[in-house]
């Protein structure tokens, strides 16, 4: 059985709460699939860090790894889990109190 | 161990998957109709311009300044259901996911009971959902229109 949605969210959101998982999620979804060596060449962060943290995310099914060039591993983005929290935050966004206040306002005015 | 299961219980209902209101409107549930159903009364305080073909199964569209949702009318029972499903903002367009919203109108002595209700935000993905099923895109989209079938001949169940 796939994972429930909130268990999904979670694991984003708690991905997201560390600045390193951040930065190092940011840097997939702007410039694609990396190794853990491109991306301590990249960034102001250690190899081991970068390793332990890709490791945290792959396990949570943010990153997936793939074999790329001379036997290093890539790291790839996966976007489903993210989309998964963006229907939580779109959820949250939906605000249904001030639209009802605007329907309420304009049934008052015409 | 109480307090442990507790924490859990809220935990597996903290996704957001209803989201219900309910206002009281001192305007009888004709008006109220023509503003949940009309592009004019509609534009007037949901979206900045709409556009709506109202009868099931006929589209339409909410704009905004910064975005604009398209809407598919669900169910059409003047003048107390009136229904429509739209995508999840934020999501790409592709994606198949839509949430259901529905709009009840009841004539009380002051005017109307308005109740809305949107329900699937906790929908799985249909990557999720390939990983379970060994479907595809087009069946997770075909399913998801079983549920709003479903949704729509059982109004109370969700």
């Amino acid at each position: 059985m796939p994972p429930e949605p909130e268990q999904v969210a979670e694991q984003v959101f708690t991905a997201l709460a560390d600045p390193t998982r951040r930065r190092l999620l940011a840097e997939l979804a702007a410039h694609g699939p990396a190794t853990a060596t491109d991306l301590a060449d990249r960034l102001p962060i250690s190899r081991q860090a970068i390793a332990k943290h890709l490791g945290l995310l792959a396990e949570a099914g943010l990153v997936t790894a793939e074999p790329g060039e001379r036997r290093r591993v890539r790291f790839r983005l996966r976007s489903a889990p993210m989309r998964t929290a963006q229907q939580f935050l779109a959820a949250l966004a939906r605000d249904w109190d001030d639209r009802l206040d605007a329907l309420t306002a304009h049934l008052e005015d015409s | 161990m109480a307090t442990a299961q507790l924490l859990y219980e809220e935990a597996a209902v903290a996704f957001p998957n209803r989201i219900d209101r309910t206002v009281e409107l001192a305007h009888p549930p004709a008006r109220v109709w023509a503003a949940l159903t009309t592009a004019e009364g509609l534009a007037s305080w949901f979206g900045h311009e709409a556009e709506i073909d109202l009868r099931p199964g006929g589209t339409g569209e909410l704009r905004w300044e910064d975005h604009t949702s398209p809407i598919r009318v669900e169910r059409v029972e003047e003048p107390a259901v009136f229904a429509f499903t739209w995508p999840i903002h934020g999501l790409p367009d592709s994606d198949p996911r839509r949430t259901y919203v529905e709009f009840t109108l009841e004539p009380t002595d002051a005017g109307t009971r308005l109740t809305v209700v949107e329900t699937g935000f906790a929908q799985l993905s249909p990557e999720q959902h390939d990983q379970a099923f060994g479907g595809n895109v087009e069946g997770w989209a075909a399913e998801l229109g079983d549920l709003v079938a479903h949704l729509a001949a059982h109004p109370d169940a969700a």
